[in-house]
């Protein structure tokens, strides 16, 4: 399998503060990627360099192969081919169907009527597509946004945190919907949670971040069954209060 | 029942208060309103002759100065204690009616016909302000820029126009070139010097503010239609009795007193070479004859 | 006494208004037809405006931001003083023989109404929740399409700004009675006929035309408040 991101030397500084310090980290092409940690450890910020949100103050992100960093960042076209899901759903004030439209309308694709009323019913939604957006539930609302992200065929998924804010049946669905559209667009997933269990259940690798820095990369089996650090193992332990 | 107790004790506080004000405010003076038009103010005349009575009588005096109309609304309301105006008129209704005591004779000023020193209505040959006023009126529809601004406003200066284009056989002017402002007379002034109109004046508003209109002259005056009499009138205190009527009565009597009819004559004389208004009481005409 | 006027005048308003008294009528309609247009005016300029300033940064943006704060707190009557000198035959503008004349009231009208507008759209433009202009750009809007949502989240509050605008202009008198001069049948108003009846002593008649435009400005605040709050149910 080869690389989607090869992360060199990239830092990252707010207000004096380093908040980012990798080395070195490579996320496969395919596969579903966890980054745990506990809160401030720079998780957030991370996904957002991954989605060229910011540029990087130092170091190169390359992605597909092209380097890219403070000084070249990459194009539209390149940026959109990945997306975020936030934690929460940040829905437009209009309606469903126009939601998840918009994805499909800013790239000057007309949205075909029959695509999205399908993806609507892949989430379970199929029959609130001309209902306000600002009258769903939270769980509601979080589907609302993962298939807004998935109705373009994205080549890498990143989430964050997205299921922090709701209940265990929908976080479920949401775990079981990213399983599916993995399976079937061979696209990469980045999953930012502090819930061990969840990246247990949904990841391949999985990393642990603290303080901005890669503790461990391994494996999900081996991550939880014989974490090689030991802050992970704090960490998995339930010693380290995030 | 408790918001009821604290209800009665704030009130019981209030209440004291004011009386502790009173008695604090023995040595306050007396208040009088004094309601009257805008050229009484506007002139300066008041500013000249109150501040003796304020002293004299340890007084205050709260001059309203609006339009006729709302001045003798305001002594119909109670809201003025004495009103000094100039609409013999309305004065007159307004004593028949019981709302004011007498009308007592103050002083006199009179109109003056301005407009722009071209004259285009060709006012300047009339005979008499009729005539006048009826040049202008017959003139507006051919002549190029003859117009007329008016007050507009009901007040003794807008009623006594209303008057004149009457007796002109004009009745109520109405078309483009009449304009009815529904402003005080300053106001009217510059306006009318803005857009070159003539205008109906009392003499002593146009004196005092003759630096400002650069296009405005006396194009007509003199007249005995003209004269423009104030009367002063105490609020009845059968009809209203919060007011003060022994401090009316004392206003009144200063007013009309010799001595400050000599202020009146000589009010605005250094800076206009000539007073604004001129003394009319009883008094003043027993001194001086006449009549 | 009090209440007996208030009762008296508005009875006299609704026989008014019924009856069709024709000055009546023309006085009203003038008054939306100045506020209305110079309404129009300080949205096409108030709106851009504003969303150029919630939607941007640049180097001196904290002064213009200052000056239409500012703006919105100007007195209209300064404002009327200053269009008035512009416009006076020996002003600047004398030319245009815009004084006493309906133009001359709208230009008045439109600079109070701007920052106004401006302001209160800059206010709901930048009130457009970050998160969902960071999402924006991570569902792949390039910086225009994001400007464009963001003004479209907005909607409400500009409309908002929009309708506010009109409610200071309709019932503002100062500018109005200075620049149009309240002359009968040709810039008489709302505002300034009340000040005229007012000074008349026709307590009744001002409580009237008072009232017609207590209901214009109780319209106007209405659809306000809804839209603020159709506005907060949607963030």
């Amino acid at each position: 399998m080869s690389a989607v991101y090869e992360l060199e030397d990239v830092r990252h500084i707010y207000d004096g503060r380093t908040v980012i310090d990798i080395e070195r980290l490579e996320i496969l092409e395919g596969e579903i990627f966890g980054i745990i940690g506990p809160s401030g450890a720079g998780k957030s910020t991370l996904l957002r360099l991954l989605n060229f949100l910011e540029p990087p103050r130092r170091g190169i992100i390359r992605y597909r192969g092209k380097p890219y960093s403070a000084a070249s960042m990459p194009s539209l076209d390149v940026m959109r081919e990945i997306t975020t899901v936030l934690q929460k759903p940040a829905l437009l004030s209009t309606t469903v169907f126009h939601n998840i439209a918009y994805p499909l309308r800013i790239r000057h694709k007309r949205p075909d009527p029959q695509q999205v009323a399908s993806m609507l019913q892949r989430v379970g939604l199929g029959k609130l597509s001309h209902v306000r957006a600002s009258s769903l539930s939270g769980g509601e609302a979080q589907r609302v946004a993962l298939a807004r992200a998935l109705i373009f065929g994205p080549r890498v998924l990143l989430l964050d945190e997205p299921t922090a804010n709701l209940d265990p049946a929908n976080t479920a669905v949401i775990e079981r919907l990213v399983r599916e559209f993995r399976a079937e667009t061979k696209m990469t997933v980045v999953v930012v949670t502090h819930n061990v269990f969840q990246a247990k259940r949904l990841c391949d690798r999985v990393m642990f971040l603290n303080e901005g820095a890669c503790v461990e990369v391994s494996d999900a089996r081996s991550f939880f069954e014989s974490p090689k650090h030991a802050m992970s193992k704090a960490f998995l332990s339930g010693e380290v209060i995030f | 029942m408790k918001k009821a107790l604290l209800l009665l004790v704030l009130s019981t506080i209030m209440f004291s208060g004011c009386f502790l004000w009173d008695a604090r405010g023995r040595a306050q003076p007396e208040e009088l309103v004094l309601a009257t038009t805008t050229s009484t103010v506007d002139t300066g005349l008041l500013d000249f002759l109150l501040p003796e009575f304020e002293k004299e009588y340890n007084a205050k005096v709260r001059v309203v100065a609006v339009g006729t109309g709302q001045a003798i609304q305001l002594g119909r309301s109670g809201d003025a204690d004495v009103i000094l105006v100039h609409s013999r008129e309305a004065e007159e209704r307004f004593v028949n009616e019981g709302y004011g005591v007498k009308r007592y004779d103050v002083m006199y000023n009179d109109f003056v016909l301005l407009g722009p020193s071209f004259d285009p209505a060709g006012v300047s040959g009339a005979k008499t302000i009729v005539d006048a006023l009826g040049r202008i009126a017959s003139r507006a529809g051919t002549a190029q820029g003859v117009v007329f601004a008016s007050r507009g406003d009901d007040s003794g200066t807008h009623r006594k126009e209303m008057f004149l284009w009457d007796k002109a056989g004009v009745g109520a002017p109405r078309g483009e070139w009449y304009s009815s402002l529904g402003q005080g007379m300053g106001d009217t002034l510059i306006m009318a010097d803005e857009m070159r109109a003539y205008v109906l004046s009392d003499r002593g508003t146009y004196l005092s503010m003759k630096d400002k209109l650069k296009n405005l002259s006396i194009v007509f005056e003199g007249d005995e239609d003209l004269f423009n009499p104030y009367g002063i009138i105490a609020v009845n205190p059968e009809k209203h009795p919060n007011v003060n009527f022994r401090l009316a009565q004392e206003l009144i009597a200063f007013f009309t007193s010799i001595h400050v009819q000599q202020m009146i004559n000589t009010f605005g004389v250094d800076r206009y070479g000539q007073p604004l208004f001129f003394p009319n009481s009883e008094q003043w005409w027993l001194e001086h004859g006449g009549e | 006494m009090l209440l007996g006027q208030i009762v008296s005048g508005l009875s006299e308003a609704l026989k008014l208004i019924v009856e069709g008294d024709r000055e009546i009528y023309s006085i009203i309609l003038l008054s939306l037809r100045v506020s209305g247009i110079a309404l129009l005016i300080a949205t096409a300029a108030g709106v851009p405006l504003g969303a150029w300033l919630g939607l941007t940064g640049f180097p001196g943006r904290r002064v213009v931001v200052a000056l239409v704060y500012t703006g919105m707190g100007l007195p209209p009557v300064v404002v009327g003083l200053v269009v008035f000198m512009l416009l006076s035959k020996t002003g600047p503008l004398g030319a245009l023989g815009w004084l006493f004349k309906v133009p001359g009231m709208i230009l008045a009208q439109s600079i109070i109404a701007l920052p106004i507008v401006a302001g209160l759209t800059m206010t709901a433009v930048g009130g457009v929740n970050k998160n969902v202009k960071q999402q924006l750009v991570a569902l792949g809007a390039s910086p225009a399409q994001v400007r464009w949502a963001t003004l479209s989240e907005a909607r409400m509050g500009v409309l908002a700004a929009v309708l506010a605008g009109f409610g200071r202009i309709v019932a503002e008198v100062g500018a109005v009675m200075l620049v149009g001069g309240n002359i009968q049948y040709r810039t008489r108003v709302l505002t300034t006929a009340i000040v005229l009846e007012t000074r008349k002593g026709n307590f009744g008649m001002a409580l009237a035309l008072g009232s017609i435009l207590l209901v214009i400005s109780f319209v106007v605040n209405a659809a306000v408040l809804h839209l603020n709050r159709r506005g907060l149910g949607d963030s």
